[in-house]
């Protein structure tokens, strides 16, 4: 299971590098997650841009490190791509999570890039 | 293990099924999934009007082949195979599944009812997607229990509908 973690602002940014969260990886996915986002910081940012394919275990691993993350902890997703943005729409679990198009959409992107 | 020769089948108008893109076997586990998913992708990409349908075919077969795996040969003996089959006709590929592992519990495939995600958070459910993304994406899906065997047959769509 490969991800990056880093600092942004207060809160914690972790990418997905892998291209795929499946039923052989959930597990992994929600366990490592879950160490993750027992830090200090305030709001987990979980940067999906990289992964092509999700199914329903992927989504169920999500799913729980939402819930273990608690309201006062918040997760956001961002950069769904094509594929996983369905399922989370078919699910409806669009309505559920708050989703941003990418990492800096997350942090306002108001700010021109230039 | 062999899986049963499979009877020649027929579209709903009647004529014989069109060209056999992919007919293989895949080990009974989570990585014999994976494998079977990219030779999926494969076989799909590779043919020019099938190439459409590789993003739906690649879902609803995970979750296909992972209840297959968790379930019908959670028990099975060490070596089980399962049994995929995937014909292109004019606007659709039909998808065949064979696996000689338990049965589908009540001899029938799950309704897939799309679980209740308007809950409070500890409440969301973490299962249950899979046989509602199953029901959402194919279409006439079938299954029969023959001989030992369990045999599930779907259509997907080659375009997409619109919207989906």
């Amino acid at each position: 299971m490969e991800m990056t973690s880093s600092e942004r602002g207060g809160d914690l940014v972790v990418r997905v590098d892998e291209g795929r969260i499946d039923a052989a990886i959930a597990v992994k996915f929600k366990d490592e997650m879950r160490a993750l986002i027992r830090g200090p910081h305030p709001r987990t940012v979980l940067d999906m841009s990289s992964v092509d394919f999700l199914d329903s275990s992927g989504l169920g691993a999500v799913v729980a490190v939402l819930k273990e993350a608690g309201s006062d902890k918040g997760l956001v997703l961002a950069g769904l791509t094509t594929n996983v943005e369905k399922v989370f729409r078919l699910t409806r679990m669009d309505t559920v999570f708050t989703i941003f198009p990418d990492v800096e959409h997350a942090f306002g992107a108001t700010a021109d890039a230039s | 293990m062999r899986l049963a020769p499979r009877p020649m089948r027929r579209d709903q108008s009647g004529d014989m099924m069109g060209e056999v893109l992919l007919d293989s076997e895949f080990p009974g586990t989570t990585d014999g999934v994976r494998s079977a998913l990219a030779a999926v992708e494969s076989a799909l990409t590779a043919d020019g009007a099938a190439s459409g349908a590789a993003p739906a075919a690649e879902l609803v077969l995970a979750e296909v082949l992972n209840n297959v795996v968790e379930h019908a040969l959670a028990e099975a003996e060490q070596g089980s195979r399962f049994g995929l089959r995937l014909s292109a006709g004019p606007e659709t590929i039909a998808v065949d599944v064979r696996d000689r592992g338990a049965p589908m519990p009540g001899g029938m495939a799950p309704a897939g009812k799309r679980p209740d995600v308007n809950v409070d958070l500890a409440d969301l459910p973490e299962g249950g997607f899979g046989w509602y993304l199953i029901r959402e994406i194919a279409q006439d899906l079938h299954y029969a229990r023959e001989n030992g065997e369990n045999h599930l047959a779907f259509w997907l769509p080659l375009a997409e509908p619109a919207g989906a």
